[in-house]
Formats: C-alpha cells, structure tokens, sequence
C-alpha cells in the first residue's frame, strides 16, 4: 500500500487542466498559414504528396494534408504550420486553408443538428470503427482517454458496442474488405446518431485515395456532422472538435 | 551454385540471381533451412513477368550475416510441391503466392486466402466466406469476435473452438485492413509520395518501416547513408521501442485488471513520443526519416533535451516495473500463460520478441547489422520460457536496453550535419533487401527496378507476417479469458499484415 503511495506521489500530476488552451510543447503542425508572397505555385503544389496544394489563389485543403511539413520546408515564407490545434470542421470546405487566412476554424453552428446538443451535451458514447488506416489515429483516439488528456471527465467516450453508442467515429480510408462491416456497425447504432470522420485517411483517402483496394461509397449515403484532420489526429485536436460539435450553441 | 549470396541492404543486378527449376529451387531452399535454427526464410514471394511468375527466395543466417537468394520461373496454372509440407515456416509465403497469381500446390496443408488483396487471382474467395476450420461436436462451442473489436483496435476476425473455458483451437482471419500498400508503392512516382506510404504502413512502426524504405532506396540509388543521419535513424528507432514497449505493458497490465500499473505505463509512454513531436512535429515520428536524409537532424540541444526525458522516464519505470514483477496476483497470470515452445517458435520460423521469448536468438540488430548497430556492441535479450511473463520481461529489459544504447550514442553526438543531397536515378534492372529490426521483430523491405530504373516490384514484409501463427499456438488449451493478455502480450500488427 505504501508503496502504491509512492508511485503515485512520484507521478505528480499529469493531467492537463484545461485542454481548450493548453500550449503543446516543442514543433507541431497544426493550421497552416499561406503568406501573400509569391513563389512558383506549380512547383509548390508538386511537392504535396497528397495534392493537398491548389493554385491560384494557394490553398491548403486539411482534409488531404498529411502535416509532412515538406511545404513549409521548402517555402518556408510561403507557407508555415501553426501550433492551433482547433483543426476540426462540421463542413468539408472549412477545412481548405486559403491564401493570406490567419483565423481559427470554427464549426458552422447553422449545420450543427438541434439534437446534438440536447441528446449528447452532457454525455457521448462512441463507437469507433478502424477502417484500413495505420493504427496511429486508433493509438491517438486511446490516448484522448489517458490520464493526461482524461477525455472521460467531459462524458464523452469510447465505447464496446455499437448498441450502447450515439455514434461512430471512422478511421482509415475504409478499404473494400471493410465496406460492409461499417456499414453493419453504422446500422446497429441506435438514432439518432452522430458521424465523426478521425484523420486525413478517413476525411480523404489521404495517400490511399486512389488505391484499388479502398471503397469509400459509405461516406456518400450520409451527412458527416465532424471532420478532424490529422496524420494521426492530435488527441486535443480530438477533444476539441468533439466538444464544439456538442456544445450549447449561442441562442438556443 | 543455386543461390547468391548477399548482405544486407546490398543492391545487386537481378540477373545475378540464379535461376533454377522450381524443384531445384525447392530442394535448395529447404537444405538451406532444415535443422538449423539460425537460418530462417526473410521473404520468398513472386511477381509477374510476362505470363509467367518469378518467385525469388531469401534464407538469411543469423551468425554470418549472409542472406541467401535464388529464384525460378513457373507458369500461373502448374501445381507444385509445396516447401511447407516439409518446413511449416513457408505456409503463409505460399498461401500468399496462391492467392497472388492461382498457382496452386498439391500437399499444401492450409491453403486459405491470406489478405483478399484487391488484385488477387479469385475474386470468388470473399472476405465474407473465409472457410474457417470446425469441429463437429455437441461438446464443443465457437466463439467469434470481430472484425471491429470492442476497444479502439485494428480489425481481425478471430474464431475460437473451445471446450468448456478452454480453447483448443483458435483461427485468425486477416485482410480487413488491406489498403493495396505494395501496388501504390509502383503507381505513385514521387519519391515523398513513397515515403509517405511506407510511413502509413503500421502507424506504431513509423520509424522501422520508413527506415526500411530509405535504406532501400539509398542502396539503389548507389548512394552512402551520412553517419548524422544514420545516427538520427538508430536513436528514433530505439525511442520507438521504448514507447511501444512501454505502451504494451500498461495494456497487458489493463487486460489483467491492474489499474495502477495501466495508468503509470500509460502515462510513462506519453514523454517519449511527446519527445518526438519535439524533435520532428509528430508524436509518432511522421515526416521524420527521408531517403537520403532525415527532415529534422539529431544535434545537441535535442541531445540535452533526450537526457532530460530520460532521466525522468527511467526512475519512474524502473519503480512501477519492481511493484508489478512482486505482485503475485500479476504474476499468476503471467506465468505459464500462452506457452509457445522453442521447437514451435522455431519451425514457425518467428522473429524479433516473439522468437527471443522462447530462447530463439534472432534480432536483426546483431545478425545483419546496419545504421550504428555495429558499434553499440548489441546482445540480444532472450528468455526462455515463451510464455506471457517472457513477453512482458523481454519488453521491460529492452526498454532498459534502449535507454542505455541512448546514452551511449548521446555520448557522441555527430558535430557535422549533412545538407540535403540530391539522389542518383536508381540503377536499372537491380534487386535490394533491407532488413530493419522494428521494436515488433524483422521488417524486410524487397525492391526490384525495371530496365528504365523505375520500380517494378516492391515488396514489404511486416514482423506480424510469421508471428500470427505464434499467437494462435500460445492460447491452445489456456482458458479464454486469457485470451487479451496472451494478444496484447504480442501486440502484432493487422494494418503491417495487410498491407
């Protein structure tokens, strides 16, 4: 017992007080900022290994963004990543980044379903469903409920069935073999329900999206109420989408 | 002679690989093999030429570094002999060449679809019709779990057979998260592209897998890895171990209802990939390690900052692993808990951790060095009893391993940092292997170019790729609620499997 004690004296305290305003250490790339300076544009979109890059004016579309940083390595005054990691958007063409933009991303409330708030302000249960990805959103998704991050304190969570969840979060550009089980698990949750797409592979396909291998024809049958970009998604990149989508919005 | 012999990360013309008839290639490769535990199959799998199916071999041995090549020639609809009915270790190789391209085999024991890969010979073998094995039996009960699993995990099928509590089979359907990873290896030209999806093969294997490919593409391109950059690559991969091993204990400690020790562990992983984002923008290591280069080099400061970390880490871990190894409620369910015994870890022809658990001396690090491995004076950890408690010791002595080839290195930190250098067009018709010790086992990565220089056929292939079989061996006749901690204890991949 006293040894117990002593691990956890030694632990300190790991939790972050406040995940909505909390500084991550050292380099991250979060939202990209595009600088009005001119550079070759043909050359700058080549070099996005995603074609996450458009021309004229440049734009930077984080539902295909890999955060490889190449970009910003190459044109550094061209383009550089910020450490915002409000990344989440409940429309697909809030997340395309446009030339000379520096503000944060915000959900558009007029999309945000009445229900949401109602249903799910005190309490979300997730079911989340790895489609084909690299295990890393997964890994990130599992770390959004550690002691550090402690999702759970805003009720939201993941949980085992798709029977006792408000809705599903997809990982991974959902490969062929994984067509049906999504949709079997997207049926088997109770309505209404919430869609949440977790990284760049879900949002887009991301370096898979025009694999053979991959069948995205899910996503076109329902609206998705969240995108959060991410090459794995940050878990406060996570949480703060989650909690915006659920929030009581002004006026209601 | 019926093979080549090369070594790691060696680049050789493709014609220099002999090319023998396939029961030669047969016969060649099992006596290569045959009762000798430090030589086991690294890849052997096939591509088309014309309409016919090169199959290429590679038997490595671990005590002389050699890696031995040969290959043959057959038609898409010739039936063979099967390697595996005489050495077990090439079921899942041939399975996967049946599935590929049809050929079929006449004493294959197991011949069952591998991964449904989307470019597969029969597009009448469905994910949904897997011809799982069963037991006619009023006594006996299925279980089925999957493919989504309950937590925040890959997806896999697994089908047990049980007796009662005990399970006396279990079958493991993979595939599900098959994305066509070798195909867009081809199609996609750009080099960042590439390195882009050799880092999206198993997100928790971001450094070995992308280290693979650039010492791949170096050897090719006939271009000498710089020192500095090697030396970032050693250190990121032995953080990666640290941070997995880390992560997989506190699971292993959740999976035996230990709350205290799945929280500490858990907790303990975050500073190290908290140390990656630090030094490269990514908590797994992401964007870091480019053929040629690394995108944010090792110097100094990160130098002071690694120490730092670890001097934090190490006291922490070294305390809570004292408090879970004299638990007896942890140890009996770690002890004598999914056994998988030397001979079976050795005809299965595993590797990495699930080899060395069951005194299987096999890492890559000391039997075909490359990087800085040479110089770190690498011993293997091995136990010897294969079971859970093997498991979880492997992973605390090599986290302490790690720490120590860290020190060591930072002792040294490389004063010249290399700018970026502009890569040769990789030389024409060349074959290259690489094998990386990931934190989960052996990674080989196998490259083929085509008379113009550009890839013709690229091959991957994860440490899960033999260890599976090891997982489905080490629950026989253990109870199912042991099931999770046998799993997690291996921790293998579904998305390195897949592909």
């Amino acid at each position: 017992m006293l040894n117990n004690v002593k691990i956890l004296y030694h632990q300190g305290k790991q939790f972050i007080p406040d995940v909505t305003t909390v500084n991550v250490p050292g380099i991250f790339r979060g939202r990209p900022i595009i600088s009005p300076e001119k550079v070759d544009e043909n050359k700058l979109a080549e070099i996005c290994p995603t074609s996450a890059i458009n021309k004229n004016p440049v734009s930077i579309d984080l539902g295909k963004c890999t955060f490889c940083g190449e970009c910003a390595r190459v044109f550094s005054n061209k383009i550089s990543f910020t450490k915002d990691y409000k990344l989440s958007a409940n429309k697909r063409e809030n997340l395309i980044i446009k030339e000379g933009v520096d503000k944060p991303i915000e959900l558009n409330s007029e999309l945000i379903r009445k229900e949401i708030h109602k249903m799910f302000g005190g309490s979300l249960k997730l079911r989340q469903i790895s489609a084909a990805g690299d295990n890393s959103c997964e890994a990130e998704l599992n770390a959004a409920g550690n002691v550090n991050f402690d999702m759970g304190r805003f009720g939201i969570e993941f949980v085992a069935s798709p029977r006792h969840a408000d809705g599903i979060v997809i990982t991974g550009p959902i490969s062929e073999n994984m067509a049906e089980p999504v949709q079997i698990c997207y049926d088997a949750t109770p309505s209404p329900k919430i869609i949440i797409l977790a990284g760049t592979d879900a949002i887009s396909g991301g370096i898979f999206s025009d694999s053979r291998a991959i069948n995205r024809s899910f996503l076109e049958k329902y609206p998705i109420d969240l995108y959060v970009p991410g090459n794995p998604v940050h878990p406060l990149t996570f949480i703060n989408g989650v909690l915006s989508l659920i929030a009581k919005r002004k006026g209601n | 002679m019926n093979y080549i012999t090369i070594f790691n990360n060696q680049t050789i013309p493709v014609s220099s690989i002999p090319e023998v008839d396939y029961n030669t290639l047969l016969e060649t490769n099992i006596n290569l093999v045959s009762g000798k535990s430090e030589r086991h199959c690294v890849n052997y799998y096939g591509y088309n030429i014309g309409n016919k199916i090169k199959l290429i071999c590679c038997i490595a041995d671990d005590n002389t570094h050699e890696i031995f090549v040969s290959s043959s020639k057959v038609q898409q609809n010739e039936k063979l002999n099967s390697f595996t009915a005489k050495l077990l270790c090439f079921e899942k190789f041939e399975r996967e060449i049946h599935e590929n391209f049809g050929i079929g085999y006449h004493d294959h024991p197991w011949l069952k679809p591998v991964r449904y890969s989307h470019n597969r010979f029969d597009k009448s073998k469905q994910i949904a019709n897997y011809p799982f094995y069963s037991i006619d039996s009023d006594e006996l009960h299925e279980v089925g779990v999957g493919p989504i699993h309950a937590g925040i995990i890959e997806p896999g099928h697994f089908r047990f057979i049980c007796n009662g509590e005990q399970i006396l089979h279990l079958e493991i359907q993979l595939g599900f998260q098959h994305r066509g990873i070798e195909d867009l290896f081809i199609h996609k030209k750009n080099i960042l592209q590439r390195a882009t999806i050799a880092e999206n093969i198993a997100g928790d294997t971001v450094v070995g897998h992308t280290t693979a490919f650039s010492h791949v593409w170096e050897s090719l391109c006939g271009y000498k890895t710089k020192s500095d950059v090697e030396f970032g690559r050693t250190i990121a991969l032995e953080l990666e171990r640290i941070a997995v091993h880390t992560g997989d204990i506190s699971a292993v400690c959740t999976d035996i209802a230990y709350q205290l020790g799945s929280s500490v562990f858990g907790r303990l992983r975050t500073p190290i990939i908290n140390y990656f984002q630090e030094w490269g923008g990514n908590r797994l290591g992401k964007g870091l390690i480019r053929p040629g280069r690394n995108q944010f080099s090792f110097n100094k400061l990160l130098g002071e900052r690694l120490k730092e970390v670890l001097d934090k880490f190490e006291p922490d871990f070294t305390e809570m692993n004292e408090e879970l190894f004299s638990l007896p409620s942890a140890l009996s369910r770690f002890e004598r808990t999914g056994v998988v015994s030397f001979e079976d870890v050795s005809s299965i022809g595993a590797v990495g951790m699930a080899a060395r658990m069951s005194g299987l001396n096999r890492d890559v690090r000391l039997s075909h060095p490359y990087g800085l491995y040479s110089e770190l004076n690498h011993e293997p950890i091995i136990k010897h009893h294969g079971d859970v408690y093997s498991r979880v010791q492997i992973r605390k002595h090599e986290v302490w391993q790690s720490i120590k080839h860290i020190r060591n290195l930072l002792n040294n930190i490389p004063e010249e940092i290399s700018t970026d250098t502009e890569l040769n067009k990789p030389k024409q018709d060349s074959f290259t292997i690489s094998l990386v010790e990931g934190w989960r086992g052996e990674i080989c990565h196998c490259a083929i170019t085509d008379s113009s220089g550009d890839l013709l056929h690229y091959k991957v292939k994860d440490p899960s790729f033999h260890n599976w079989l090891a997982l489905a061996l080490a629950v026989r006749n253990n109870e199912i609620s042991d099931f999770p901690v046998c799993n997690k204890s291996f921790n293998l991949s579904y998305c390195g499997h897949d592909l």
